[in-house]
């Protein structure tokens, strides 16, 4: 039955209207209840230090170079060892779209994605975050990880000269 | 108090009838006719018709002009753009006539309740009028319902008539 | 103080008083609707303006009034200054005739709870209802804009077609009633309201309400998701809000018409009859707002198809059964 089978579609859905209406709304209302979003939620951006304080961040520019909107700048430098470290590096959070794709990009867990969202300014060059806005005094997602004792650090000491290095082979040595 | 509101009534009737057949613009037109009919149905409702008077504005006013409008629309008539220049009076007539309208009824409301004038000198009722219409001359009424009837299929028929020749023109070639 | 001057100053305050409620109503209205479609939707809708949000509909007035008043270039200025009031005015004055009490005494004298009692009163509402066309189709078309126009071009039809069986439906109620004065119909219903006395018309009115007041499932005129927003895409400022409010006050008065016509008016035990008639129109306006979170817009031909093959047929066929019936009892 036709007729029967439009009646009833056109009158269910009135039941469930008005079930729903009586429902507990699902809102949360935010700035009186705040939720914690979870850790992999994706806010402002941090620059993260290695265990024993030092920058992480070696100035690489792949996470520049990763940007879809062209937010992040810095400016790359080097320390008499070879070791490389961005002389000033800045976020215009005003043109971030926070895609996360920086912290993909990275090779040293340097920029991370946190999950503080709520820091809007009233001014769009307040939300332009400078080197010394963007360090934090830990590790961020992984506090282990320490990178720069193996790597970074150009190839200014000699060979078998850094952390952990084994000297260079003689494999004339080597022979059976 | 009743001849000062048919004077207005029937000064805006007139003006708006002359300016609806020297404009242009269509839609224009069918505006001031619009206000024609409006005010002419103040008259009718003065005049002791009530039932005439609505009859003006549901059948006239709100059907056969909407129609109108609607066909000038469909066709897109009207020129795109209309240039509000010329003397000061194009651009305040309008607004002076439907102030002068709004007045009327606001009169025509007022007058009747507020004093005895107002009152016409006979009053047909809606019964009264439809026992006319359906009793006494329902012949009459029968006859030419009958004829807008024909006129109706009469027209559907010529307009089938000419849209079948012209698909049968363009499959032919 | 002469006698015309009282009666005059008793029809001024009676029209002011009815402006102020129901141009507050309307606002409250908006308000209500947002309020209960959020509901429906599991949110809580607007409520950060005020307690409970209540001074929502304030803040609105405000934003609309201070927003730029923008006219198109290539827009018909005249007629687009002038079809929104239109809208709204044709709403207003509709509910000249609706009668929401009966006669009070005050300072001796008889006043009739209705700004105008006119013995056409239903004639009078249907031709105002056919005048809003006008707002919707001259708005549309002085835009001057193609999703304007045609925005306009579908108020008229569904206007013109829905109309129709409005009036059909509402001659039985003029049969049963024998009058076409709107206090008459009310007193008519005594004992029974008219829509348990004739449910088919009550329903088709019910429908060709809501399609005359352009409201899901019939808002084919502003169809958001196809036509930008219809007849007023190119309006902003307080004129959109005219046809804003238009739509409501006319959502208003359709409610008071259905109590009048169908729901018995004020006419009810225990309450006093002015609370019953608000709470009649507040029933039909909450229906509205219930029928608008409950059904999907039609389709156009499905629109012209249930107007013209369902709606009528069945009004002229209710309109005959009717006539036959109070025929026969009669004897």
């Amino acid at each position: 039955m036709n007729l029967w089978r439009d009646i009833k579609g056109t009158v269910q859905p009135f039941w469930v209207t008005l079930r729903n209406m009586l429902r507990r709304p699902v809102t949360v209302r935010y700035p009186e209840q705040k939720r914690t979003p979870p850790p992999r939620y994706r806010a402002r951006i941090v620059l993260t230090r290695d265990p024993d304080g030092g920058e992480r961040c070696v100035a690489c520019y792949l996470c520049s170079a990763a940007c879809p909107v062209d937010c992040i700048s810095m400016q790359a430098a080097e320390a008499p060892d070879g070791r490389r470290h961005a002389a000033w590096f800045r976020i215009n959070f005003a043109r971030c779209i926070y895609c996360g794709l920086c912290a993909e990009a990275c090779p040293t867990l340097a920029i991370q994605m946190t999950p503080d969202f709520a820091f809007c300014k009233d001014e769009p060059l307040r939300l332009v975050y400078e080197k010394e806005d963007l360090l934090i005094n830990d590790g961020g997602k992984d506090r282990e990880y320490n990178f720069y004792r193996h790597a970074g650090i150009g190839v200014v000491n000699p060979r078998g000269g850094n952390d952990d290095e084994y000297g260079p082979v003689d494999v004339k040595s080597n022979l059976p | 108090m009743a001849s000062a509101i048919f004077y207005i009534l029937g000064f805006t009737a007139l003006a708006a009838t002359a300016l609806c057949i020297t404009r242009r613009n269509p839609v224009h037109a069918v505006v001031y006719l619009v206000n024609a009919l409006f005010a002419l149905a103040l008259m009718f409702y003065q005049l002791g018709a009530p039932l005439v008077a609505a009859w003006e504005v549901i059948i006239y006013a709100g059907a056969v002009m909407v129609l109108f409008l609607f066909i000038i629309m469909m066709l897109e008539l009207a020129p795109a753009s209309a240039e509000m220049q010329g003397p000061g009076w194009r651009r305040w007539g309008p607004v002076l006539l439907l102030s002068l309208v709004i007045l009327g009824c606001t009169l025509a409301l007022l007058g009747i309740q507020a004093d005895q004038d107002g009152v016409p000198a006979f009053w047909v009722s809606p019964r009264a009028f439809g026992a006319a219409l359906f009793d006494q001359y329902a012949l009459a009424v029968q006859v030419v319902s009958f004829q807008l009837l024909y006129a109706a299929v009469g027209a559907f028929y010529v307009g089938k008539g000419s849209l079948r020749r012209r698909t049968q023109g363009e499959e032919t070639p | 103080m002469p006698e015309w001057l009282i009666t005059l100053t008793l029809i001024l305050v009676k029209l002011g008083l009815v402006f102020f409620v129901l141009l507050t109503g309307a606002a409250y209205l908006v308000l209500a609707e947002r309020k209960l479609l959020g509901r429906m939707q599991l949110r809580y809708g607007p409520n950060r303006v005020g307690p409970f949000g209540l001074l929502q509909p304030l803040a609105d007035a405000v934003k609309l009034l201070t927003k730029e008043d923008f006219i198109p270039a290539q827009a018909d200025k005249f007629v687009f200054f002038v079809a929104p009031g239109l809208a709204a005015v044709t709403a207003l004055l509709a509910f000249a005739v609706v009668p929401f009490s009966p006669p009070i005494t005050l300072f001796g004298r008889e006043v009739p709870m209705v700004v105008c009692d006119l013995n056409i009163g239903v004639l009078y509402f249907l031709g105002l209802s056919s005048l809003a066309v006008y707002g919707v189709a001259l708005g549309g078309w002085a835009s001057n804009s193609k999703y304007a126009l045609l925005g306009g071009i579908r108020g008229l039809s569904q206007l013109i077609s829905y109309e129709l069986a409005m009036g059909l439906s509402l001659v039985p109620v003029v049969l049963m009633a024998r009058s076409f004065s709107l206090t008459d119909i009310v007193l008519a219903q005594q004992s029974v309201p008219f829509a348990l006395l004739n449910p088919l018309a009550f329903l088709i009115f019910l429908v060709s309400v809501a399609a005359e007041s352009k409201r899901i499932p019939f808002d084919l005129p502003e169809a958001e998701n196809e036509l930008v927003a219809g007849f007023h895409t190119e309006y902003s400022g307080m004129r959109f809000g005219l046809f804003f409010v238009g739509e409501y006050i006319n959502m208003m008065i359709l409610g008071a018409m259905i109590t009048v016509f169908f729901l018995g008016g004020w006419l009810g035990p225990w309450l006093p009859p002015i609370v019953w008639f608000l709470l009649k129109v507040l029933a039909v306006a909450f229906f509205f707002i219930w029928v608008r979170g409950t059904l999907p817009r039609l389709r156009y031909d499905q629109l012209m198809h249930f107007g013209w093959k369902v709606l009528i047929p069945l009004s002229l066929l209710n309109v005959v059964v009717t006539g036959a019936v109070l025929l026969w009892r009669q004897g």
